[in-house]
């Protein structure tokens, strides 16, 4: 069959199919003087490995997409990464944000809610609030969803060691608004093996933590089947400082870590492997980004369906984007703006499903509201004004961007190689082995800005005098006092005895093999706080301790 | 008679886990001939205290990202203070408003460097500032 005919093919199967029961945003998409625009365009010249290299959207090994219309049938989620301060607060930006037109809602803890303590715990002394908003009890939690349904939205969480906790809250103020678990919709990030490479909101070492992982995989499956139970996440191994490569071969891996881990303990890799979704970086360099993403949908789905024998569900790889907050300066910040434009488009030309786009700010402080919505109006002008979104997969065909696609696929299955050869990811990071490639990579690029051999506008190059920045959003110390008041009027409000049985038996499933979340979750009900639950598990399996790789 | 070397610990005071940055400057001390120490993610003020004496260094570089470097900064420039170690240069580094690093600099944070500092900046700074 020739390459025309296979699209025709394609056209009256798959993609009439999904017009069917999904109809386009468009009747017709039209060029400037009236021609139709197509919804994917193919070589012109018979190509005997187009189908193996490229194939259609919604098919292996989707190079082109996941969906076969993608953007024609409905935009990339617009979710703006928010919270701060109290639930209050932060419950009154995602008002906001949806009032702005945003389309799904992503949520930021505190670094102690990310750790697992408790506003009262001296480690937490001077975060509250600071990074993202102070969850300690479900009565927070309740604060933090007030008036808005959570059965009708799609939530994203930035949460990974305690994922287990926010989620049962999560489900637990579901309920209370009348809403079944299997009607909820969103994503938690739940990816703590990057924690161990580069973001550091570990808490229990590698085994107990994979363990925890798989037993959410395990009660999402049957309890909250719309889930996504894991983000795996190259963003922030990129912002670490690795390349683009090593942002999809390390991502990678730690997803091969996943699957192993839950087929182990004895679940079919079709049951989770749909719910799984990845996490990357939208960097500066346009082409080279668009090819990264691309590069990593096609390998994911080789890996999927050549390692472990999984369906076209499980190949897919799905994935949230955020531009790089690494890339953004503090010198000359509203330059940021034309940055995370740039880096908008890298992620749409390159498929992604839902969109962060950073605040010009975000180099000096957490962004004000104006900030937020200039961030917001940028992924909105890209796909209202830009045209990019009238055709899947538009750079396809570019001689560039096919040859670095090759090579990004190419040379981040060298390194899953050498992963494997180290005994998989997690022995790789026990090793140091991924932070070492990391921080190299980082070395190297900073001291290419440094002797100016990398240009960044404003910083090393076309500096001006400026006057230090005003209007910097700050969060306050009372919310500190405040916070410690709420966990103190709940613990006298609640009944200890209660709470005391519900800890018990989070502790015995922790030693034990019963699966965890149902346990944490009655705990969660009964107003257990975050830092007691976590206290019973830090109990059982102790504290990582950080392998100091320099 | 050879000069000896500058000592410095590098530490990553609070919860925040971004260490980019901090790992940077180590690796640009080290290369610089001076003597580095790196404490690794989630230090308290106590704990980095008690390094700076314990190691005998000359000056401890604090990198923070969070949010907390007013309450955390400070705490250990007192704590230091109290081990009669008041003499050990401290400077921070990290996303620092430039509103509060005067007041970083009345509680004893010797300077403050934001994102965007070349490294022979603080190189210099340190040479010119320690003990000597």
């Amino acid at each position: 069959m020739s390459i025309s005919e296979k699209h025709a093919k394609w056209r009256d199967g798959a993609y009439k199919k999904t017009i069917e029961k999904f109809p386009e945003r468009k009747k017709e998409f039209k060029s400037s003087w009236g021609d139709t625009v197509e919804p994917v365009y193919v070589p012109g010249f018979e190509d005997p490995n187009y189908e193996a290299k490229l194939g259609f959207p919604g098919e292996y090994p989707f190079a082109r997409g996941v969906q076969p219309t993608m953007y024609r049938g409905k935009f990339w989620t617009m979710r703006q990464y928010a919270g701060f301060g109290t639930a209050e607060e932060s419950n009154k930006r995602y008002k906001f944000l949806l009032d702005q037109g945003q389309t799904g809602l992503s949520v930021a803890f505190d670094l102690p809610t990310q750790i697992g303590y408790d506003s009262d715990h001296s480690m937490s002394d001077g975060e509250v609030g600071k990074v993202g908003v102070a969850i300690d009890s479900l009565r927070d939690m309740e604060t933090l969803f007030d008036g808005i349904p959570l059965g009708k939205v799609s939530t994203s969480m930035t949460i990974n060691a305690t994922a287990s906790v926010l989620l049962s809250m999560y489900v637990a103020v579901a309920e209370k608004q009348g809403f079944k678990p299997d009607e909820l919709d969103g994503t938690i990030q739940n990816d703590i093996l990057k924690e161990y490479i580069a973001r550091g909101t570990y808490r229990f070492p590698p085994k107990p933590s994979m363990r925890i992982i798989t037993d959410i995989f395990d009660f999402c499956s049957k309890s909250v089947p719309k889930w996504n139970t894991i983000s795996i996440s190259g963003y922030h191994i990129r912002e670490a400082g690795s390349n683009a490569v090593q942002e999809v071969a390390f991502t990678l891996a730690d997803g091969l870590a996943y699957v192993d881990a839950a087929i182990k303990t004895g679940l079919p890799v079709d049951s989770f492997a749909p719910r799984l979704s990845f996490f990357f970086n939208a960097h500066n360099d346009l082409l080279e980004e668009v090819a990264k993403f691309r590069a990593a949908r096609r390998l994911w789905a080789k890996l999927m369906k050549e390692r472990f024998n999984a369906g076209p569900k499980s190949q897919m790889l799905r994935f949230h984007t955020q531009t790089a907050g690494c890339t953004l300066t503090a010198q000359q910040p509203d330059n940021n703006i034309v940055r995370v434009a740039i880096q908008t488009l890298a992620a749409v030309l390159g498929g992604t499903q839902s969109l962060h786009t950073n605040s010009r700010d975000e180099a000096l402080a957490l962004p004000t509201e104006e900030s937020v919505r200039i961030a917001l109006r940028t992924q909105q002008i890209v796909a209202y004004e830009s045209g990019v979104a009238d055709t899947v997969d538009p750079l396809a065909g570019s001689y560039y961007v096919e040859e670095l696609t090759d090579r990004i696929e190419a040379k981040a299955a060298a390194y899953i190689k050498r992963i494997d050869e180290l005994g998989g990811m997690v022995s790789a990071i026990e090793k140091g082995y991924p932070q070492q490639e990391i921080q190299d990579a980082a070395y190297r690029y900073q001291k290419e800005i440094e002797s100016t051999e990398r240009i960044v506008v404003g910083t090393n190059k076309f500096q001006i005098k400026e006057q230090p920045p005003k209007n910097l959003l700050r969060v306050d110390r009372s919310i500190q006092v405040a916070q410690i008041k709420k966990i103190h009027a709940i613990k006298s409000e609640r009944d200890n005895d209660l709470v005391k049985r519900r800890l018990a038996e989070v502790k015995k499933a922790a030693g034990g093999t019963d699966n965890l979340m149902p346990k944490i979750l009655d705990a969660v009900k009964a107003y257990a706080t975050l830092g007691e639950i976590v206290g019973e598990m830090v109990g059982v399996y102790g504290e990582h301790k950080e392998s100091v790789v320099l | 008679m050879s000069e000896k070397k500058i000592r410095i610990l590098i530490a990553k005071p609070g919860l925040d886990g971004h260490d980019r940055g901090a790992k940077f400057v180590a690796r640009a001390l080290r290369d610089a001939g001076m003597e580095v120490i790196y404490t690794g993610l989630r230090q308290t003020p106590e704990s980095i205290a008690n390094a700076a004496v314990q190691e005998d260094v000359d000056a401890v570089g604090l990198s923070i990202l969070s949010g907390a470097h007013n309450t955390l900064l400070p705490k250990v420039v007192e704590l230091l203070k109290a081990k009669g170690a008041g003499d050990i240069l401290v400077f921070g580094g990290g996303v620092i408003p430039e509103d509060d690093i005067p007041g970083l600099k009345e509680q004893g944070i010797a300077a403050v460097f934001t994102p965007g500092t070349p490294s022979d900046q603080f190189i210099k700074f340190i040479k010119e500032n320690i003990r000597k």
